[in-house]
């Protein structure tokens, strides 16, 4: 960003104040730009967020704005900005409206580092992975102060219960993002792309056993950061009403959920960049990718495409998993995460010190047939159920739009499930 | 040692089931979705969809009534009023349905001996005022039905077509014309021919030419109900 602004300064021969002025415009253009993505890809996700657990659970979702319903995130959007303000009369009026910044800062920053492309990035840190980490947590201080400022007693216990979390959950997805740093040598996350390749026995996912695992350990740590279900103890609906953006409303409660969302998307585009290969093409070297634009549009839309996969899971799994308690929060973060995510990392660094080369290639063989059968067994599994309750699968996700309705299918397929399960409960 | 082989069982325990669960719910989201868009995007008129035997808001056909009054005692809560004057032709003078206040319980058309009081499937009678719902079913005095075991009295109109004619809209007005598909729809067991939207013009005089018999048409709300 400093040097792309630098350059056009060069180039329009300008010295002095001058430059600095075109500098600060240049920089300030680059970042209302990733604002604006960040916004769009934010408010989209809650759109996606809806059709997931609409179709999860056998019903429609929102669609009567625009096609799909595909509009409907716009019109939250101007229902959220045209809604009142409410600031309540016992809360710290500074602390609640500075709250929400924070949040928005900490989580819109980090996607100045995240690189979307191989040269679509806004600043390519050379160390990029220390500051998503450090980034990312000023969200902290955001929800303590809205919890602190907003003078409720659930607001509050939601802050407190959110800084407990992300500062235990911080730990282990450091851990395991570290794993990924050392086979790198380098924090920068276009450096580590570079490292990766293309095809999906490149990526540091397989690269072996230990990264593997280190994955998981970072993205359940990630999901957890970003207080989503199951981790979603600060905004517990059945105990804490909304946690600690209960008493915001309009645009500055807009804030904090776009936060949550944009959130999603952050934690599965770093994934994207730490273990699946980013934007690498497969087939294509990087070399080739920087000469052609083509190339460098496909790199992109694939880099998308793989982060929108992550974040798609990640909404899967809100409709699949139960909250936990705070107990077996932090049990599941200090007894397993974090002794596991430090095994893996010295499990790597053993790795990377006895290893050679040779065995390296069959390590990485052998963990990307594994992974892949793990896959195959998932999938399986997924059509195991579906035959289980009654085929009746349509990938059109415009399917129902219709209202299609027949009772008497209704009948045949549960009426079927309940014969094969008719002696389960008596029992 | 035993703790340390829990320990990592729990792992494989965690790992197995999340992964049945989402393929469960995988699964469901795959299916086809089981929603229906009742007001504006049913395939056919939500009529149509409903179980054979549903029992919405009454109606009673007066032409086979013989003003027995069996109904008005079977009420549990007394929403039928029925009125017989004396004389050479009895006349029904009023039959009265408070919709408003059924509760659809059947108890009426289980004792009609013409079957005339039946119920519809017919069950948008969302009204600004209740007294709307209360439907006079006598615009002019009708002579009772001679009842004669095993003799078929007058052909039964379609299902829902006198109700229709008389429920006014929310506010209190006159319907249009009756929709064409649900009349169809209801009389016949065999699911219909997919009826959509274009055709409401051929298919809506059926109904309406049915039903010219007793009286011009008046306005519902003329009298005080009972009550």
């Amino acid at each position: 960003m400093q040097l792309l602004a630098e350059r056009i300064a060069t180039w329009l021969g300008m010295e002095g104040l001058p430059r600095q002025a075109v500098v600060a415009g240049v920089v300030l253009v680059v970042a209302l730009v990733v604002a604006t993505v960040v916004l769009t890809i934010a408010g989209i996700l809650t759109w996606a967020e809806r059709r997931v657990a609409g179709r999860t659970q056998s019903r429609v979702g929102p669609n009567r704005v625009g096609p799909l319903g595909f509009l409907q995130w716009v019109a939250d959007g101007i229902k959220l900005i045209t809604k009142e303000d409410v600031i309540p009369a016992a809360a710290d009026r500074t602390l609640f409206r500075l709250a929400p910044y924070p949040v928005i800062v900490g989580i819109f920053a980090a996607f100045a580092s995240v690189p979307f492309g191989q040269k679509l990035i806004a600043a390519d840190l050379n160390v990029g992975v220390l500051y998503l980490m450090a980034i990312t947590s000023l969200v902290v201080v955001g929800v303590l102060m809205a919890g602190w400022a907003s003078n409720n007693k659930w607001a509050l216990l939601g802050g407190v219960r959110s800084a407990a979390q992300i500062v235990s959950y911080e730990v282990p997805s450091v851990l395991a993002a570290l794993s990924v740093v050392l086979l790198a040598g380098t924090l920068s996350l276009q450096g580590i792309i570079g490292k990766q390749g293309g095809w999906p026995w490149e990526w540091y996912l397989f690269y072996n056993p230990f990264t593997f695992v280190a994955f998981f350990l970072f993205f359940t740590s990630a999901v957890a950061e970003g207080n989503r279900t199951p981790f979603d103890l600060p905004e517990a609906e059945s105990e804490l009403v909304a946690g600690y953006n209960v008493e915001y409303s309009g645009m500055r409660f807009a804030g904090f959920f776009l936060g949550e969302f944009a959130n999603v998307y952050l934690l599965s585009a770093i994934a994207t960049a730490l273990f699946f290969g980013g934007w690498q093409i497969p087939g294509v070297t990087p070399d080739m990718q920087a000469a052609s634009p083509v190339w460098q549009a496909v790199g992109v839309g694939l880099f998308a495409l793989k982060a929108g996969t992550g974040a798609f899971v990640v909404l899967w799994l809100r409709w699949t998993m139960p909250r936990l308690r705070v107990d077996q929060l932090m049990g599941l973060c200090y007894r397993y995460l974090l002794p596991l995510s430090f095994a893996m990392l010295l499990g790597n660094a053993a790795y990377v010190w006895l290893v050679p080369q040779w065995a390296a290639w069959v390590v990485q063989g052998a963990t990307t047939t594994v992974g892949l059968a793990v896959a195959g067994v998932f999938v399986r599994r997924v059509f195991y159920h579906i035959r289980h309750v009654g085929d009746d699968v349509s990938l059109d996700l415009a399917r129902g739009e219709s209202g299609t309705f027949d009772p008497q299918l209704q009948v045949r397929v549960y009426g079927a499930f309940r014969r094969r399960h008719a002696g389960d409960s008596a029992s | 040692m035993r703790a340390f082989i829990e320990y990592f069982a729990a792992i494989g325990r965690t790992v197995v089931t999340l992964g049945d669960g989402l393929a469960v719910t995988g699964s469901y989201f795959l299916r086809r979705p089981v929603t229906l868009q009742y007001p504006d995007r049913t395939e056919k008129p939500m009529v149509a969809l409903l179980p054979e035997r549903s029992r919405g808001m009454l109606e009673v056909d007066l032409d086979r009534c013989p003003g027995c009054t069996a109904c008005e005692t079977a009420c549990p809560i007394g929403c039928i009023r029925i009125e017989v004057s004396k004389g050479k032709p009895r006349l029904i003078t009023r039959f009265d349905i408070d919709l408003g206040r059924c509760m659809n319980c059947g108890l009426c058309s289980e004792p009609c001996p013409t079957e005339c009081l039946k119920h519809t499937k017919e069950f948008e009678g969302g009204m600004y005022k209740p007294d709307l719902l209360l439907i006079h079913f006598v615009e002019q005095p009708v002579p009772v039905a001679p009842v004669k075991k095993g003799e078929p009295g007058p052909p039964p109109k379609p299902l829902g077509s006198i109700l229709r004619r008389l429920l006014t809209d929310p506010y209190g007005r006159k319907r249009p014309a009756p929709a064409p598909a649900p009349a169809a729809a209801a009389s016949a067991p065999a699911p219909p021919v997919a009826v959509a939207a274009p055709q409401p013009v051929s298919a809506s005089t059926p109904p309406v030419s049915a039903t010219p018999s007793a009286a011009p048409p008046s306005t519902p709300a003329t009298s005080g109900g009972p009550s």
